[in-house]
This record gives C-alpha cells, sequence and structure tokens, in this order.
C-alpha cells in the first residue's frame, strides 16, 4: 500500500538456468534486474528481463504460465533452492517483488526431478502428472444418466476436507521440494478428494492401487515422509493425504484378485 | 452468406426436446469410423472430447498448454447457475431462462437461451456423479449463493474456485477417455489455421510448440472450444496465453464473426498497479453478495476509508438501483463505477478505484464465516496489493473478462463453414450483449456434455465426407499458407517486441473500445489500428528459430491476428449506434445516464464475413425474434 513515500526502485541480480533444448548442456547465467517495482509479480519481473534481453537481440528465458492468478498450475520454479519462492502457500505467479531486497541476487532454475525432464531454461515436462491421473484419478461416470445431485447427501466436513485435497493444481512444486523427488502428494491428493466422497467409494481401492503403480513407474521417488511437499505446497495441501493413500493402497494390494 | 439459425418450430419449452428427436443418429458402431477433432481443453473443449469418445467416436484433442488441465477454464471463481429451485426461492427454467435474455440485453436468440436454461440442471447432477466437491450445507445438501442480475440464490459454487473443480472433472473424464485410447491429445500444440475442403471444416494446421513442427491434421469434423479473445485489450483478466487465433483464422476461411464488440467489462477486478502489469486479477463477483461498493461522496477526497464518516460516503449501486443494488448486472456496475472515477470521486494511488467493504458482513457474520466464503479471495487479494480486506475495503476497478462475442454458429453449434462447430465462449451464442455472472461455466458445459454430442451426429450422418489425405492442394495450401507466415515474422527482424505492439494495441481498444464508446473514438482506433499493424509487419523482434520451443514466435503469431481482430471490434462498435448490454454507445442513452436500446433498427446480431485482404468485411444479419419475452428497457432500480 501506498504510504506516501517516493516510489521504491529495487536493483538485483538474477542467476538463471539456461538450457537450449532437452539434450543440450545448461548452465547458471547472471543477468542484472534494475529497475523493478516491489508491486511486480516474480514473472512480470521476469517479463522486464526478457523485453530488455529481446531488444538487445538476446533469446528471452523461457518459462511455463498461463493464468497468473496462481491456479492453473503452470508456473513453477526454484527460486533461491525453494519451490515457489520464499512466501508459504504461494505459487511464483503470485509471488511479488516485495518479497525481496533491493541488491538481492536470486538464483532461478527449473524444477530438478527424473520425471519432469528440462524442456528449455525453466519449462520442464510434468506429462507424467497426466497419465497418474489417466491411469484412476476419476470417478468413471459417463455423461447423461445421473441422478438428482441432491439425492446423494455428503456431509459438509467430508465435502471440506474433500475440497483441501482437491485444490490441488498440478504444479509439481511437491515433486521439485522432495529429497526424493516423490509424486505422493499430487497422488495423494487427488486419492483423497475421490476417497472422501461417496461417488468415488466403488473404483477407491482400484483407483488407489492404479495411481500409486502409475507414479512408480514414472521415475518418481518413493515417500520418506520429510513434508517438504507441503511446505512448498502453494495450496498447502497436508501430507494426511499421503497417509490416506498409503492406506488404501495397501488394503488395495492386501485384496487384490489379480 | 446462410444465416438460418434453424432453430426449431414450435413452442419454446419443446424445441429441444423435438430436435433432438429429428435429428439423425449415427450408428453405435459406425461412430469409431469418424474422427472429431477438438480444439481446446476448457469446460467446453474437454467435456466436449471426453463426450464424443464416450459415444465411441475417435477424437484428437488440442491444447497450448503443457496439459488439458491448465485451460483458463480454471481461474473462474463464483459459480455455476442451475435452475434448480432447491432455495424454494421460486426459481424456474423459465426465470433462469427470462433473467439471461433480459441481463444479455435482448441480444440473444430465445431458443438457445432456454435450451441452456433446461440443461442447467443436468449439468450440476453430472457435476456431482463426477465428484466435483460443491459446497454443501450441514444437512449434506448443496448449498447455493446470488449472483448479480438475479434476485433468487441459484449459483452452486466449491469455495472461490468453481472453475477449477468443473474443469478438473471434465478434465478427470477426459483423461478416463485418453487411457481408453478413445482420445489422443495433443498438449503445446497451437491451431494455425483451418482446412477446409469443398465447402466443409475436414482438419487442422498445427504446430508442435516444443519441435516447430507443422502438421496438418484431418478428421470429418472440427470443434473450436478455444474461449474469449478478451486479450485483445492486453490487460485483462484472461491467461496470458488466451488468444483469437484459430477462430480469427476460421473468419478467415469463411466462419462468420457474430457481435465482435461485445465485450464484458467485469466490474471487481484489483486495479492496475503500474505499466509493467501483465494482467488483471478477477476478484468474484460473488465478493458483492456481502460487499458493499462505496466512494466519498466528495471529490478528491484522500482520507483513508476508515477516516471517511458514514453520511460522507455514497453507495451508489444500492442508491441508484435499490432492488439489486451491490447484486447489479456487471455492465451497469462497471459503468457506475467509471461514472465515479470520471466524476472525480475515485479512490487509491491512481484514483481508478472504488471500495468494496466488508465492514458491515464482518460485524454481522464474524470473521470465520466471511473466511469460510471468500478466504481464499481474500489471500489472493492480499498477496497482490499488501492489503488486508479484513481490516482495509478492497479497492477495485473494472477489467476486461469475457466477450460475448464470437463465431456464429446456428442452434447446432455450427458455424458457416459446414462442419466447424463452436462451443463455450468462443461462439456468439447464449448471452446477448451481457453475459450473467456464473452463466459462462454453465454454457460452456451445456455446450460441451449435452449439446453439440447431439448436434455433431446429426451432421455427420447427413453428409457425405469422403476421405481427405494430406497432400490434397487444399491441405497443402493451407500449409504452405502457415508455413510461409512463420517465416515472414522471423525474418522481419526489427526493432520492436511484439510484446510492445501488444499493450500499444490494448491501450488503443481500450480508449476506444472499452466501457464507453462514441464515433470519434472508434474512427481514431480504426484510423490507428492499421497503422499500427503496418508497424508491426515492417519492426516487430521475434527473436529465435521456428524449430524450437519459441515462445516469442507463439506471441508474436497472436498478436498479428489480435491487429486485425480489434479492427473489426472497432467497426462493429461503430456499426451499431444503439447501447446494449456491455456495448456504451455514448451518443445512445437515457436521460438518467441507463443504455438506450434501438430495437427497431439492431435487433439483429451482427455476423461479418470476411472478404479478403484489404477489402472491407460484410455486414450479414440475423434478425432476433422474440416469441416469449417482452422486449423492454432493462431496470434494476
Amino acid at each position: 500500500m501506498s504510504d506516501g513515500n517516493p516510489p521504491f526502485i529495487m536493483n538485483l541480480t538474477l542467476r538463471v538456468w539456461r538450457q537450449p533444448a532437452p539434450d543440450a548442456r545448461g548452465s547458471i547465467v547472471a543477468y542484472e534486474a534494475s529497475d523493478i517495482s516491489p508491486d511486480m509479480s516474480f514473472l512480470e519481473m521476469l517479463d522486464v528481463v526478457n523485453e530488455r534481453l529481446t531488444e538487445r537481440g538476446e533469446i528471452p528465458i523461457a518459462f511455463d504460465h498461463d493464468c497468473r492468478e496462481g491456479i492453473c498450475g503452470s508456473c513453477g520454479v526454484m527460486i533461491n533452492g525453494a519451490a515457489h519462492g520464499p512466501m508459504r502457500g504461494t505459487a511464483t505467479c503470485q509471488l511479488h517483488m516485495r518479497s525481496f531486497n533491493d541488491g538481492d541476487t536470486i538464483t532461478v532454475e527449473p524444477w530438478r526431478a527424473k520425471a519432469f525432464p528440462v524442456i528449455k531454461d525453466l519449462c520442464v515436462d510434468r506429462s507424467a502428472f497426466d497419465r497418474i491421473i489417466a491411469a484412476g484419478g476419476y470417478v468413471s461416470a459417463n455423461t447423461g444418466g445421473a441422478r438428482d445431485a441432491n439425492e446423494i447427501l455428503i456431509p459438509k466436513e467430508s465435502v471440506d476436507t474433500a475440497m483441501d485435497a482437491a485444490s490441488c493444481i498440478g504444479c509439481g512444486a511437491c515433486v521439485a521440494a522432495c529429497p526424493n523427488a516423490s509424486a505422493s502428494l499430487f497422488t495423494a491428493a487427488k486419492i483423497t478428494h475421490l476417497g472422501l466422497l461417496p461417488q468415488g467409494q466403488p473404483e477407491r481401492y482400484r483407483r488407489a492401487l492404479r495411481m500409486v503403480t502409475r507414479m512408480d513407474l514414472e521415475s518418481f521417488g518413493g515417500c520418506t515422509l520429510y513434508g517438504e511437499c507441503q511446505d512448498a505446497c502453494p495450496k498447502e495441501i497436508s501430507i494426511d493425504t499421503i497417509a490416506r493413500m498409503n492406506r488404501d493402497y495397501l488394503k488395495a494390494v492386501m485384496t487384490a484378485k489379480d | 452468406m446462410d444465416l438460418r439459425s434453424r432453430i426449431p418450430t414450435g413452442p419454446l419449452e419443446g424445441k429441444w426436446e423435438r430436435h433432438r428427436f429429428e435429428m439423425k443418429l449415427v450408428n453405435p458402431a459406425n461412430k469409431r469410423k469418424y474422427t472429431i477433432l477438438v480444439v481446446g481443453s476448457g469446460l467446453a473443449g474437454a467435456s466436449a472430447a471426453a463426450t464424443l469418445s464416450e459415444l465411441g467416436y475417435n477424437v484428437k484433442c488440442y491444447c497450448f498448454q503443457d496439459s488439458p488441465r491448465r485451460a483458463h477454464s480454471i481461474a473462474a471463481q463464483g459459480g455455476i447457475n442451475a435452475a434448480k429451485n432447491y432455495q424454494n426461492d421460486g426459481d424456474s427454467i423459465y426465470r433462469l431462462f427470462y433473467d439471461t435474455v433480459k441481463g444479455g440485453d435482448f441480444r440473444a436468440r430465445e431458443a438457445n437461451v432456454y435450451r441452456l436454461a433446461q440443461i442447467s440442471v443436468t449439468i450440476i447432477d453430472q457435476c456431482v456423479a463426477q465428484g466435483v466437491p460443491f459446497a454443501r450445507e450441514y444437512g449434506g445438501l448443496l448449498s447455493n449463493r446470488s449472483f448479480g442480475g438475479a434476485q433468487v440464490s441459484r449459483t452452486f459454487y466449491a469455495r472461490g474456485q468453481t472453475g477449477q473443480q468443473l474443469l478438473l472433472g471434465a478434465y478427470q473424464a477426459l483423461e478416463k477417455e485418453i487411457a481408453t485410447g478413445g482420445v489422443t491429445m495433443y498438449p503445446r500444440t497451437e491451431m494455425l489455421d483451418l482446412i477446409v475442403v469443398d465447402g466443409r471444416a475436414r482438419g487442422i494446421v498445427i504446430r508442435n510448440e516444443l519441435t516447430g513442427q507443422i502438421e496438418s491434421h484431418l478428421g470429418d469434423a472440427v470443434v473450436l472450444g478455444t474461449g474469449g479473445y478478451g486479450n485483445v485489450f492486453y490487460l485483462s483478466t484472461n491467461a496470458k496465453g488466451s488468444n483469437t487465433t484459430a477462430i480469427w483464422r476460421s473468419y478467415k476461411r469463411g466462419a462468420a464473426f457474430g457481435n465482435p464488440c461485445y465485450t464484458q467489462i467485469h466490474p471487481t477486478c484489483i486495479p492496475v498497479s503500474g505499466d509493467y502489469q501483465s494482467k488483471l486479477t478477477l476478484m468474484s463477483e460473488s465478493l458483492r453478495n456481502d460487499g458493499r461498493v462505496w466512494v466519498p461522496k466528495k471529490k478528491d477526497d484522500k482520507r483513508a476509508p476508515h477516516e471517511i464518516p458514514e453520511a460522507e460516503r455514497d453507495y451508489y449501486l444500492e442508491r441508484k438501483y435499490p432492488s439489486f443494488g451491490n447484486l447489479a448486472p456487471r455492465d451497469i456496475s462497471s459503468r457506475s463505477a467509471k461514472e465515479v472515477c470520471d466524476e472525480g470521486r475515485g479512490v487509491g494511488e491512481t484514483a481508478l478505484g472504488v471500495y468494496l467493504d466488508f465492514a458491515d458482513a464482518i460485524k454481522r457474520l464474524g470473521d470465520a464465516t466471511i473466511h469460510e466464503r471468500y478466504g481464499n479471495l481474500f489471500e489472493m487479494y492480499q498477496r497482490i496489493t499488501d492489503e488486508d480486506p479484513y481490516k482495509v475495503p478492497m479497492r477495485i476497478y473494472p477489467a476486461v473478462h469475457y466477450t460475448m462475442g464470437g463465431l456464429w454458429v446456428d442452434y447446432n453449434l455450427m458455424s458457416t463453414v459446414p462442419g466447424l462447430h463452436v462451443i463455450g465462449e468462443a461462439n456468439f451464442s447464449d448471452h446477448g450483449a451481457n453475459r450473467l455472472g456464473a452463466s459462462a461455466l454453465m454454457q460452456g458445459l451445456a455446450d460441451g456434455y449435452f449439446v453439440l454430442p447431439y448436434t455433431i451426429g446429426d451432421y455427420i450422418a447427413s453428409s457425405k465426407l469422403p476421405p481427405v489425405t494430406v497432400d490434397h492442394p487444399a491441405v497443402r495450401a493451407t500449409e504452405v499458407d502457415v508455413t510461409e507466415r512463420t517465416k515472414r515474422l522471423l525474418a522481419i527482424k526489427g526493432k520492436r517486441t511484439a510484446a510492445s505492439f501488444h499493450r500499444e494495441l490494448g491501450r488503443i481498444m481500450w480508449d476506444n473500445c472499452g466501457m464507453a464508446r462514441n464515433e470519434a473514438g472508434l474512427k481514431r482506433a480504426l484510423s490507428e489500428i492499421p497503422a499500427l499493424r503496418e508497424e508491426f509487419w515492417e519492426n516487430v523482434n521475434v527473436p529465435g528459430g521456428s524449430g524450437e520451443l519459441n515462445q516469442s514466435l507463439e506471441h508474436a503469431g497472436r498478436v498479428a491476428d489480435f491487429l486485425e481482430l480489434g479492427e473489426l471490434m472497432c467497426l462493429d462498435a461503430l456499426h451499431r449506434t444503439e447501447s446494449c448490454g456491455g456495448h456504451f454507445r455514448e451518443e445512445s442513452q437515457t436521460p438518467d445516464g441507463e443504455a438506450l436500446r434501438d430495437d427497431e433498427n439492431f435487433t439483429y446480431v451482427a455476423a461479418w464475413e470476411y472478404a479478403g485482404v484489404d477489402r472491407d468485411p460484410i455486414l450479414n444479419k440475423e434478425r432476433l425474434i422474440f416469441e416469449n419475452v417482452k422486449l423492454s428497457q432493462r431496470s434494476y432500480k
């Protein structure tokens, strides 16, 4: 908020991971980011840097982004080693430069995980997440034939807890923050969302089995409950969901018929 | 140009039912022989792709994002309307129909809107069946809230993330069909042109964003669910990638563009804070359920909000529209905000803002209830502005949010190019000149789940669709056009970035084709835009090459299309000398400053037809016939 002081301008040094192609060698390159307003978002700051690079005839820094309001899950970079940067519960696009100090050096890197190969600069391939959902992250309810919505009574507490898990934006910060690069929080969030609702019951154990199996096939690491994921999650999804996933998975394995 | 709306005859209530019976069906065993290309994976595209695959069609689906789950429907906050009458407050299908026609200022087709209202109830059932976690009461029943332009509570919601939850429902259905092999998904893929063979849409030319490879994909029908074109204004609540390219290139291949000037400027967005601003953030209209909008009565009042006593505040919406108050429709609320700011009573550093104050609601309901209703919105506001809305009133200002205009479609959602279907925000059909809150999600899902899957079958069953291969001359020619255009963009090597042109275009559009429009301004824009476009093609600098991930090239291509579309929007706005809904012509207003329609001369859809490079587009008119609703001056007083 304006408190009547003259506008404050920051000058920063960025150290950015540049990698021209998936199989090319990458390196950290330093850039000056001068005349930055603290009211800019982190991505707007990168926009300014990119505009200047383009004007100088250099190749701008590639990064994924779209909605810029913290919900599409496109953006996400490591900022000084932290997924989405220093603010809790905040995606990169919602991080503002007022979280930094004039003169800071900021290191910006892509998500680092075997299952998320780098495409270019700060862009990574997160299609493994789509394949985990395709393995079972849904209720098989084809269009048409649904009964009246109010015939299914759902306790408010169940739907509220389901909604907490369902708010996952699929950004991949949990994987990037995890020392094992595990996708457990992402997978568990969907298993929890659907597993808490009556509509999700018929496929509950099959879903857990298939999604966890897919996750393991995608070269994510295993979960050893460091808890880094929930600290990095822009939607602050709890690792309680992982306990729920493990329970459903275990039951599925114990009762599997094939 | 054939602008037959193909509205079924007979009474309003039975039109869709009868039409469904009269449409031809495709034999279930034959469906897999047909390929349908669905461009876009938002609510409309994903729901259509999933449903078509469930029916047995062979579906290919395309999105420019890295995953279909990221389409901008995800950002819709407030809710989705349905005429369930769960609250027993007098709602009905007819009332939702009436509210929507009236909210659209009598510039939408009655039959389309009635069908939408009928289908609304089924959408909620479908979404609940999928596991969408809509808000519930303690007894386990669904909860509702109110939205602008309605006096009943018919909006279903999932906190302030309704679009996210509905899209994830459709996305999960889509992934389910991808797993069965019914849908092949092409993420990070941009449609760059429409392939028309023997007068029918038979394919698209795409660019793989990762490799730069340009390819032609062919099929039996094409469906565009590619969203709106609000980013022509540069600053809008749209995602950065939202663009007009798919519908614009289709327009240039023969699809009429309906009412391009109908733009929705949403009243509750976070005000602009600086030149570097890259987008605007919406604060859900649902906030107007409990927030009160006001400005100081005095001009240039620099006092902090808490220092301004009650008697010196002007709750202008409550004053001007006592029966709807803070829930007046979007176009009216936006224009009122502009008026008080034009009078010098705006708040905040730029004086382009009004207060949205929750103090009374917090006093009445307590922090906890307000947190439960709007917690995530309050947090988002605080992150962006560094101000706490529990303590200080929010500052809001209108921003471009939605485009009611789009490709013209008939009752079957088919454009003037046979085989090219257009759904969701990309078409022009259901919202007239102003969309009511919580109706975009309803329309996107109605089109995708419940209308298109029937009507496209009728098209396929009643058309001769001989096989087409990629060596067909029309396919080759379209592909060459795309390749040449890409080469040309990269070869200019000028001095200005695509973003700088985009910002300049946005400024021209906002100043002249924004919340209030007049003849002089529109004429000015119509001379400035072609000049800017000319400079673009001489002086844009697109770094990098074509055979790689090149975000500058993607953006430049989209800006090039916006530079053409902006001109058509201004032309449309200039020709429509009446005011209606979001289109406010300063020359046409009532004595108290409300939009004044001219029903005698403008009760039609303006469907613009491309006539070639450097030739003026041709205006075609589809007359709107109102058999059930009486046209009246909209009043929310």
